[in-house]
């Protein structure tokens, strides 16, 4: 039986999020997966477990640059050229130290790329290949802390705004056409990525809720989503605070 | 520092909580020190606790990495539930070939605690079918080792509660069935004898053998006796996907002295009848709590014991008769007891609980002194017919007890990992 299988695209697949995603696409349904990550070899573990998962999917990996902007724009072609994709889920990200980032202008930048840059360029390349097809969902993963900058993460903050208004321009740029642009605003989430933040106790959303969460919103293709939902209102709250009381808060 | 407890809920005590992270395993297991192996947590009592101490949480560890469609071969990480293994590996016609009563349970505690499900006469416990394991010691030593190499390692490890080491990867063997269904069959009992009787004469043809008894009909000891077998239909009912959820911790038990006889009269005389049989899911059969979540809650805020304890036939009659005689007239005692027969398979742990002979598990609310002071006419029931307690389930026995029912304690002692303590390993072995 040849059936059409649902193409999925998955960047920054190592990522634990982007992984529990994978999971649960597979197991719910027959589909073809490219995962692109920056580590063959932990790629090749996640396909292993994935396939084992749903013998029946189509399930590959490409180990890819994810700073040159000509390296991106090869690696999205190659993989666009295989067939039309149905959903596309940017999800790499690193949790700079802010206090680093001060003091050390190289891990700024680093952090910089590879949270707001070079996502913007796989998007952006990808976008191409969807308008042409007029058709898919583009998912990016922001982070509740691009909302506002405080003292505290605010690198990591701007390069995570920077893919919000991203985002949006992207949504304005394919209103009333059949591509979707789905963003992405987690809470701290228990990744690796945190680690050391729970350990000293912080609250943290499992990944795999987050990511049953958030394919949902994929599959919905909601403009804007917040995960756990609660950081909706928490952030509304945030972004409101006028500059005198916020900046006296030490968050 | 963050207060966690086992499935009894009776201490939440603070431990220091680590994900483990397979890109640094090595490196993580010698900070902290002492630590202990913690997956989901559904042991009963501190077992797979270390208060004041670390936890290396092990569900991170959740990756398949190979299975092998012809043998039934899996390995995968240590963190993997077995709840994933049945829903995975079901679509593809094999099976656990041994579970306990809840799917919510790491493949590694599941080889740590060495469990036994309702096919014991069959398949023995969980270690039967454990073809390798991945140990790694907290001085940042790998031991692999398999029923045969290093089979001394091995068969410490199987039923060791996570004292040999941090178990990270294994290998299991699935068991191949027609799909995902059991034909069913319950049949009332009056009495212990014919609960042996039905037993004996089920072992043969059923591969699944399990009993509820009512553990406060005075004098006589009903109960229901149910068996299944796999069965190869290609229609049946689905698992119950609906599931309920005790929204808080009532503040008193909600299994007391008043609920508890009208409760298990009524389950007695719904059930009694059913003597047709039925096709039911696997879930349904091996899971019928997982659905009800956080049930442990029930027992209100002040936790639940298990007691569950393997006697040989030889002493089993009279020894039933005695812990039964002892519960009723304490008019304690669950509505979740559980009779059991096991069979002739040995376990390979040195500290496997399983060994030929008969089961019997309950729960009791914790009333504090009362009910330890039950514990400790119980433990001399035990003790004095020659058998032991799982230590999965057990907050509170004595020494004495502990040492007659494992004799192959001191050998065991010398596998243990310096680095590694848990609460039931300080209580029981002083270290």
């Amino acid at each position: 039986m040849n059936m059409i299988k649902k193409r999925i695209v998955i960047i920054g697949a190592t990522s634990l999020i982007a992984e529990q995603a994978a999971r649960i696409w597979v197991e719910k349904e027959v589909v073809d997966l490219t995962l692109i990550g920056r580590d063959k070899t932990k790629l090749d573990k996640i396909v292993a477990d994935l396939r084992i998962r749903n013998p029946s999917s189509r399930v590959q990996s490409i180990a890819a640059d994810f700073l040159d902007p000509i390296l991106i724009k090869n690696t999205v072609d190659g993989v666009a050229a295989l067939g039309q994709m149905d959903i596309v889920l940017i999800a790499h990200g690193s949790l700079p130290d802010q206090q680093t980032c001060q003091t050390d202008l190289s891990a700024c930048h680093e952090a910089l790329e590879i949270n707001a840059v070079s996502p913007v360029l796989f998007a952006e390349a990808f976008a191409g290949h969807l308008a042409e097809h007029n058709h898919g969902t583009l998912a990016l993963i922001a982070s509740v802390a691009g909302d506002r900058g405080r003292k505290s993460n605010y690198i990591y903050g701007a390069a995570k705004g920077l893919l919000v208004r991203y985002a949006q321009g992207l949504q304005h740029r394919f209103a009333g056409t059949k591509v979707k642009v789905v963003l992405i605003n987690p809470g701290p989430t228990d990744t690796p990525m945190t680690a050391h933040l729970k350990e000293v106790g912080m609250k943290l959303a499992p990944a795999q809720q987050v990511a049953k969460h958030m394919v949902q919103a994929i599959e919905k293709g909601v403009n804007k989503v917040y995960i756990p939902r609660q950081w909706q209102i928490i952030m509304s709250i945030i972004r409101m605070l006028p500059a005198p009381i916020f900046n006296r808060l030490n968050i | 520092m963050q207060n966690v407890t086992s499935w009894g809920r009776l201490d939440d005590a603070p431990h220091r909580l680590v994900s483990l992270n397979r890109d640094h395993l090595q490196g993580t297991l010698s900070e902290h020190l002492p630590g202990v192996a913690h997956g989901m947590g559904r042991s009963y009592g501190d077992v797979c606790l270390n208060p004041h101490g670390t936890l290396w949480n092990t569900t991170s560890l959740d990756r398949l990495i190979d299975f092998d469609e012809a043998t039934g071969r899996l390995r995968c990480e240590a963190g993997v539930l077995l709840k994933t293994i049945q829903r995975t590996f079901i679509k593809q016609g094999y099976i656990l070939p041994v579970t306990p009563g809840t799917q919510m349970v790491t493949v590694g505690g599941a080889i740590a605690n060495d469990v036994h499900g309702k096919n014991h006469h069959v398949q023995g416990s969980f270690g039967n079918h454990v073809h390798h394991i991945k140990l790694l010691r907290t001085d940042g030593t790998l031991i692999e080792c398999a029923p045969n190499h290093l089979p001394e390692w091995f068969n410490a490890t199987v039923g060791g509660m996570g004292l040999t080491g941090v178990i990270v990867e294994v290998e299991i063997e699935l068991m191949r069935v027609p799909g995902p269904w059991l034909v069913t069959e319950t049949i009332p009992y009056q009495n212990l004898d014919e609960f042996f009787k039905l037993a004996d004469e089920s072992e043969a043809h059923w591969e699944y053998t399990v009993s509820w008894i009512d553990c406060l009909s005075k004098g006589r000891q009903r109960g229901l006796f149910m068996r299944a077998n796999s069965v190869d239909v290609t229609e049946g009912p689905s698992p119950k996907t609906r599931t309920l959820k005790l929204p808080f911790t009532p503040p008193i038990p909600l299994v007391n002295k008043l609920s508890l006889r009208p409760f298990n009269s009524l389950y007695f005389y719904l059930n009694q009848r059913k003597r047709a049989q039925t096709v039911v899911h696997y879930e349904s059969f091996f899971y019928p709590l997982d659905n009800v979540l956080e049930w442990n809650r029930m027992y209100g805020r002040k936790g639940f014991f298990q007691y569950q304890c393997v006697l040989s036939r030889e002493n089993g009659n009279d020894a039933l008769h005695a812990l039964l005689d002892e519960i009723s007239r304490q008019k304690e005692g669950s509505f979740l007891a559980v009779l059991k027969t096991f069979g002739h398979k040995e376990s390979r742990g040195l500290m496997s609980f399983a060994k030929p002979g008969v089961t019997l598990a309950l729960d009791f609310a914790n009333k504090g002194a009362r009910t330890l002071d039950l514990f400790k006419r119980l433990d001399e029931i035990v003790h004095h017919a020659g058998g032991r307690l799982y230590c999965a389930k057990n907050a509170y026995m004595s020494h004495a007890l502990f040492e007659a029912g494992y004799p192959h304690l001191q050998e065991f002692l010398t596998f243990c990992d310096p680095g590694i303590s848990s609460g039931l390993s300080r209580r029981l072995m002083g270290q």
